[in-house]
């Protein structure tokens, strides 16, 4: 690997990981896993400026590091699961190169709040949760639509 | 960049965020449209089944003994446990259920009244 890719990579990861934290100063938005997903600046913005792969090592990697300083078991499963199930569906649309970082966003958004719910369903063995999925589901649209539109200033606008 | 441009550069965003605003809105008229009123409380003490009560009835049951008890109400169809002597009361505050698969939790006393749709096994309670 080349030097400047390791540096590339450390700094939107550790940007990344500043976004979780930050995120995590914010007050709590009334329904449980309903956030801005600021994160997910940094991996839209991997996405659009390096590549696919790119993104996932350093969205698996914040994952990891978020786990490790803060969080629990039960936290990395439900992250891990968003942020996998996010990477893929945002992978496939950009890989159509018919959306913009919104519309790219805007779904990772919605694939990452509905990983997330699905995990919880299966941990917790009730199918009463399926009530969040809908409000996580306009929360993740909307909170996609303005990661989208940053990101999308971002790419344009910062220096290679 | 005008609005309009920007709609025209970015169509294929906006009918994306179209159709998943009208998924989300579909299912959550799908999960409205199927939610069934419960027929019966089952309560359940460390995993085990104790009770069966059908929500039709109006009842008031003491669970637990020894100052551990939780006070099970059963009014109108819904229930709801009105008293526990446990410090946190977070399933006083939850207040009333009625919909099949929702839950009051007692963690402390290990304690899960869940509603269940459909009838009790035996219209009468049944202590197992």
């Amino acid at each position: 690997m080349k030097a400047s890719k390791v540096a590339q990579y450390g700094l939107i990861t550790a940007l990344a990981l500043v976004l979780s934290y930050l995120e995590s100063l914010l007050p709590p938005l009334g329904v449980p896993g309903v956030k801005l997903g600021l994160p997910n600046l940094a991996v839209v913005f991997a996405l659009y400026r390096l590549s696919w792969r790119d993104a996932c090592v350093i969205s698996l990697a914040r994952v990891a590091l978020v786990a490790l300083l803060f969080g629990n078991g039960a936290s990395l499963a439900y992250s891990a699961a968003g942020a996998a199930l996010s990477l893929m569906v945002m992978g496939l649309l950009w890989k159509t190169g018919k959306f913009s970082s919104v519309g790219v966003s805007v779904a990772g958004g919605v694939a990452h709040n509905a990983g997330q719910i699905l995990v919880a369903m299966a941990m917790l063995e009730t199918v009463r949760l399926a009530w969040y999925l809908p409000v996580l589901w306009l929360s993740g649209t909307i909170a996609g639509v303005l990661v989208g539109v940053v990101s999308g200033v971002l790419v344009k606008r910062v220096p290679n | 960049m005008g609005s309009v441009n920007w709609l025209k550069t970015h169509r294929n965003d906006v009918l994306l965020i179209a159709i998943l605003l009208i998924l989300g809105g579909a299912l959550a008229l799908f999960l409205y449209a199927t939610r069934q009123t419960g027929g019966y409380v089952s309560v359940q003490v460390g995993g085990e089944t104790v009770m069966e009560l059908p929500l039709g009835e109006d009842a008031q049951i003491v669970l637990g003994e020894g100052g551990h008890t939780n006070t099970l109400v059963i009014k109108d169809g819904t229930a709801q446990i009105i008293e526990a002597g446990c410090p946190d009361q977070i399933c006083v505050n939850q207040g009333a259920v009625r919909y099949a698969g929702e839950s009051i939790v007692c963690l402390p006393h290990k304690l899960v009244v869940t509603v269940e749709g459909g009838q009790a096994d035996d219209v009468d309670a049944t202590a197992k």
